[in-house]
């Protein structure tokens, strides 16, 4: 009983964030419904399409939204006893442009590091430091009513860094960046969870983001948990996934709901080219008498490795 | 190389909890006295306090201007003039406060730092609070001290013992009364203009409300009607001067500790790292 105790308290140490039952109501709209989930350490991807209540989700570890049920611990502590505590252990990136009024980047940072508790030098030198890490060095001067969208987007990540946190949740963080901006704040992002030691939270429906930065993903979908855990698990397919070429002399609907019938998984990628997912040991083979059965002609068939993609799709039903 | 590869440090240094509101408020003055025309403005509300120390003056050094000799009547006075200043630094400063957050979301920054909603209101109350004490309590204080530094006794002061708590506990109860109404509707918008006008319109639709029901009822009984006028008579009671208005000073007081405690439940609903629109 005591060691089943203790490796209980082990596991909870392990995880950063763990949810059990939550549920929030907006009113009597539902945003989570008996969330139960857990976070491993590292960089974990929170997915869900637009309204699955990732944000939710993310306000609510904050405290800023009260669950009408359920517990949350994040870093071991619990949401609902010691919300400051966390807090003072937390960097929150948002979502929308945010920002404190009639101040320039510097002066803004250090702002946000004293209000986290830093001492005002010790505000001051980390906000110059963390500028120049998230590349405002030379902006650092200029008022944030001026910035564009992409500094804005640093901008934010660096007021969530300054007191220097045991876990980031960013909110979208590549929200209106031209490609280079993006690929910069991803590179910013993965450095951190991977040579800072910060554990983050990256919340995104943008799937290539999160493969890139995230070592696990929690999948969201209509305010349900759809799937969780490490990326390189869940794209270990329980089957084989084939990409093929088809020519069909009907329509290529009736092969889909053939191949959905049989208890295979597909989805088109282009006019032409389909994604099949064959579980247990039926391979090509299986794949092939089905199409000869369609009178399908496969003018072109390779083996696949399952994305992140398959899997949201998956663990959303978007088959 | 990549931006990232110059550095970041883990911080090794020591952090302390529940000052945020004190960090709220200094940097909320320190901005504003970074303010060119803000600062003119709150010299401008010392130009009271000098014309009655030459009043003074004249009236501790001249026997034939004792006409102008300071009363405790005096100190009542100066703390009605001073309301035009009140005024202008209140929808100035006041109206912007929260409102300004809210356009540009910042109440989210805010709020994901460990601070509490009350510690992020006491901040900012605190900003507007310590301005409008330097324009009411400061000056009131300095003129009691002039005062006797002109005179070259104590009588005055002997006499009118009463008035170093009456300037305390008048500047408590109109810097507090102004400061929670106008920050509960710098709450309600994104728009600090318009949170000047709402509170421009409080202060003259109830007054011309009250002159309206004076004029129907033919008595000031109504008086407490009027946002100004519960001040004033409030003002009155504590400075032992005849009340302007037959509503009881208690009336008075007690639609002042309405509006404060109203002005805290606005500001508690509004006040939140989310808006919920259920």
């Amino acid at each position: 009983m005591a060691d089943s105790a203790a490796a209980g308290e082990a596991r909870e140490a392990r995880e950063i964030i763990t949810l059990e039952n939550v549920t929030v109501m907006y009113g009597r709209q539902r945003a989570l419904a008996d969330v139960t989930a857990t976070f491993l350490p590292g960089a974990v991807g929170l997915l869900g399409p637009n309204g699955a209540g990732k944000s939710t989700l993310l306000k609510t570890l904050l405290g800023f939204v009260t669950p009408s049920q359920g517990r949350m611990r994040v870093l071991g502590l619990d949401v609902a006893v010691s919300p400051l505590e966390i807090r003072a252990r937390t960097g929150y990136m948002p979502e929308n442009d945010a920002h404190i009024p009639g101040m320039n980047a510097v002066s803004f940072v250090a702002y946000c590091g004293e209000l986290a508790g830093l001492p005002r030098t010790d505000a001051m030198q980390r906000a110059h430091e963390v500028l120049f890490y998230v590349g405002l060095g030379e902006a650092r001067y200029r008022n944030l009513e001026t910035y564009s969208t992409g500094m804005k987007q640093r901008i934010k990540l660096a007021q969530a860094l300054v007191h220097d946190p045991d876990l980031l949740f960013l909110d979208e963080p590549t929200n209106g960046l031209d490609p280079r901006g993006r690929e910069e704040m991803l590179e910013l992002v993965r450095d951190l969870a991977h040579n800072k030691g910060v554990n983050l939270i990256l919340s995104s429906h943008v799937l290539p983001d999160v493969e890139f930065v995230c070592d696990s993903v929690v999948v969201l979908d209509k305010g349900r948990l759809a799937t969780s855990g490490p990326i390189a698990a869940l794209k270990q397919p329980r089957g084989q996934m084939f990409e093929l070429r088809v020519k069909t002399p009907g329509e290529l609907t009736l092969f889909f709901a053939r191949l959905r019938a049989d208890g295979l998984e597909c989805h088109a990628t282009d006019e032409d080219i389909v994604r099949v997912f064959v579980p247990g040991d039926g391979g090509a083979r299986q794949l092939f008498a089905i199409a000869a059965a369609e009178q399908v002609q496969v003018r072109h068939l390779k083996p696949s490795v399952p994305t992140l993609e398959d899997v949201f799709a998956h663990a959303v039903g978007q088959d | 190389m990549p931006i990232h590869e110059q550095g970041y440090r883990r911080y090794r240094g020591g952090k302390a909890g529940g000052r945020a509101w004190v960090v709220i408020m200094t940097t909320g003055i320190r901005t504003m006295l970074g303010n060119r025309l803000f600062v003119i403005l709150l010299a401008g509300a010392w130009i009271q306090f000098l014309v009655r120390a030459i009043q003074f003056y004249i009236a501790a050094n001249f026997s034939q201007a004792a006409v102008i000799a300071p009363r405790a009547g005096t100190f009542r006075d100066f703390f009605d003039w001073q309301d035009i200043p009140v005024y202008i630094v209140t929808v100035w400063l006041g109206a912007r406060l929260i409102a300004e957050d809210q356009r540009v979301n910042a109440l989210q920054i805010y709020l994901s730092k460990p601070l509490t909603r009350a510690e992020y209101i006491f901040g900012k109350l605190g900003i507007l609070v310590s301005f409008l004490l330097f324009i009411t309590w400061l000056p009131a204080m300095l003129l009691l001290a002039v005062q006797v530094v002109f005179a070259g006794n104590f009588e005055f002061l002997r006499a009118n013992a009463y008035l170093f708590p009456a300037i305390t506990l008048y500047s408590a109860i109109e810097v507090a009364t102004v400061s929670t109404t106008v920050l509960a509707l710098s709450s309600l918008s994104t728009n600090s203009r318009f949170v000047g006008i709402m509170y421009t319109g409080l202060l003259f639709f109830s007054k011309s409300l009250y002159g309206v029901l004076r004029f129907i009822t033919g008595s000031t009984r109504v008086a407490w009607i009027g946002f100004g006028n519960n001040l004033t008579q409030v003002g009155d009671a504590i400075f032992r001067v005849p009340l302007h208005y037959q509503t009881p000073w208690a009336v008075s007081l007690l639609v002042i500790l309405l509006l404060i405690a109203g002005s805290a439940f606005v500001l508690e609903r509004r006040v939140r790292g989310v808006e919920v629109i259920a």
